[in-house]
């Protein structure tokens, strides 16, 4: 027999595990130490509830060995098998599916328990959280992984929609709260909240998808914390809640690197507000030739490349590394200038380059980049747009004016790597373009690097 | 009003947990680089697969016959897991290449 109080002291060990090696997480030259301790942290929980003699019933273990068996092995080789630009997708659908655990566990409580208000309160809270998180995070996933366009997925007034979905979802909760919830009114509930995760994540996307994603991380960490005022356990409160408090941090800092409050993020979206931006028809990109371009790169002595969504999309993070490896051989100082929205995650452009052996030092965040730029020669964007539109700073009528962005403008040169002259994202026009130390590089982003790149080392 | 000064009173101790917890994380969490938003985002998420501890709690106290729990209980644990394991592995990942630095 097992004493009641070694578990006890494991499950402490374990939430502490939990809270430093979030400590941890945060400094770059622990981070790896402190995904361990938190794994350790889950690990020691696990082994506890599975010998607490507290626990009373049929045990189950078979059943439950069957499960932690089929989700070790598919976590397992999803996470192996996944490509770098491939993970805000994976950590969407990680988190899409705690969110449905914590929906799962607080259905069937709800169902087979007699609950007083706080508890049923608690549940139902559980329950439309966790769904949330889990249809949401699915439909930010299917968007990620480029398999849903925005276009398919909004109706007309859509965020009218999803105002009335709230309005009744919520009266639902009230309603099951001061009446006895019937198995079927608990039923339409779920599918409700499943329907209001879709529908509330769907008209978001682009440059937003950063804040959803991190407000969602959030959600389930919410959820896991209710999940776990349910059962009674200390040790999914803590889990849950520094869950919480990191995913809402995160989507206070993705907020503020966009300038726009959370609501406007949720129920504005870009393309809502007009916005078409100043028409000048008549202008004229100025394009460069590869060979023009390697040989502005390798005479400067500072150059400063701007990744953007188009990095990922295009894969080039290893011929853009490849590129900084040979211009550092003939003496050029270079860096890389990291906006905090670039791409589709918090931090998305560093993990690309770090795949790609970059040097975390050579990264430079917003401010820093922006200190360099007057004394930097040569820009080059590499598939980003709009972080680099200066727009945000002298166009009251744009969307994204107010946002802060890089002003590439102040170095001497610019080098625009893009498909086309189609806008970004946010359908703006970009005057960038159109700017006169401005030349534009068209080709898909690693094609055209590794063009630059031959051109470079035959000089 | 009485409901609730009884909740209150029944449950003091877990919400003091609560609330320092909130704190707690506020506090270890508040200054992150933008190089670790992604690894900490992913290894966080990993930490809310912490509701499985649920999940094992209710096939465990649920009686042998009792299918509509167990099957969705199993269910519970298998996403539970994917989540844990997968999150975990894809950070350790992310952060083993972070780690890779080149010397000159």
């Amino acid at each position: 027999m097992i004493h009641e109080t070694l578990i006890d002291v494991a499950y402490l060990i374990g939430s502490v595990a939990f809270v430093w090696g979030l400590r941890l997480l945060s400094s770059p030259d622990s981070a790896r130490r402190g995904n361990v301790y938190a794994a350790f942290g889950m690990g020691l929980g696990i082994i506890a509830v599975l010998i607490d003699p507290r626990i009373t019933g049929g045990n189950n273990y078979g059943w439950i060995v069957g499960g932690m068996a089929i989700g070790a092995i598919v976590g397992w080789l999803a996470a192996k098998k996944i490509q770098m630009t491939a993970m805000p997708q994976m950590v969407s659908v990680f988190n899409g599916l705690g969110g449905a655990c914590a929906a799962i566990l607080s259905m069937v409580e709800l169902l087979n328990t007699d609950m007083d208000m706080g508890g049923k309160a608690i549940s139902l809270f559980a329950l439309l959280i966790g769904s949330i998180a889990f249809t949401g995070s699915m439909l930010a996933y299917l968007k990620l992984d480029g398999k849903i366009w925005d276009e398919q997925v909004t109706w007309p007034r859509h965020n009218l929609i999803n105002q009335v979905l709230l309005v009744i979802t919520v009266g639902v909760f009230g309603y099951l709260l001061f009446n006895y919830p019937s198995t079927g009114l608990l039923i339409g509930f779920l599918v409700l909240a499943l329907f209001y995760g879709w529908s509330f994540v769907a008209p978001i996307g682009g440059a937003d998808m950063p804040v959803v994603i991190s407000l969602l991380n959030s959600f389930t960490g919410l959820s896991a914390a209710a999940a776990g005022l349910i059962v009674g356990s200390n040790f999914m409160i803590v889990g849950g809640i520094l869950v919480g408090a990191s995913g809402t941090i995160l989507t206070i800092l993705m907020c503020e690197a966009m300038n726009r409050s959370l609501l406007n993020v949720l129920v504005g979206g870009f393309t809502a507000t007009g916005g078409a931006g100043k028409d000048k028809g008549d202008q004229v990109a100025k394009t460069i030739t590869p060979v023009d371009a390697a040989i502005l790169l390798n005479y400067s002595s500072s150059v400063m490349f701007v990744p953007g969504y188009g990095l990922a999309v295009a894969q080039a993070q290893k011929a853009l590394k490849e590129l900084d490896d040979n211009l550092e051989k003939e003496g050029v100082d270079v860096k890389y200038a990291i906006h905090p929205v670039a791409g589709r995650m918090p931090g998305h452009m560093n993990v690309l380059l770090a795949e790609a052996d970059v040097p975390y030092p050579k990264l430079l965040d917003l401010d820093d980049a922006n200190d360099a730029l007057p004394n930097t020669d040569v820009v080059v964007i590499v598939g980003a747009n709009d972080v680099v539109n200066p727009a945000a700073i002298d166009d009251p009528s744009s969307s994204i004016y107010g946002m802060p962005v890089l002003n590439v403008w102040e170095a001497k040169h610019v080098i625009v790597m893009k498909r086309s002259m189609s806008p970004g994202y946010a359908g703006i026009q970009n005057q960038l373009f159109f700017h006169e130390k401005t030349k534009m590089f068209f080709g898909d982003a690693k094609d055209s690097i590794q063009t630059l790149n031959s051109e470079v080392k035959n000089l | 009003m009485d409901t609730i000064i009884q909740f209150i009173s029944d449950n003091l101790l877990m919400i003091y947990l609560l609330i320092f917890t909130v704190i707690l994380g506020f506090e270890v969490i508040s200054k992150v680089p933008t190089v670790l938003h992604t690894p900490l985002m992913s290894g966080a998420n990993a930490i809310s697969g912490v509701v499985i501890i649920g999940a094992i709690i209710l096939i465990r106290s649920s009686g042998p016959d009792d299918y509509f729990s167990l099957g969705l209980g199993t269910l519970g644990i298998a996403l539970g897991m994917t989540n844990v394991v997968g999150g975990f592995a894809v950070t350790d990942r992310m952060l083993e290449m972070f780690k890779k630095k080149k010397k000159k």
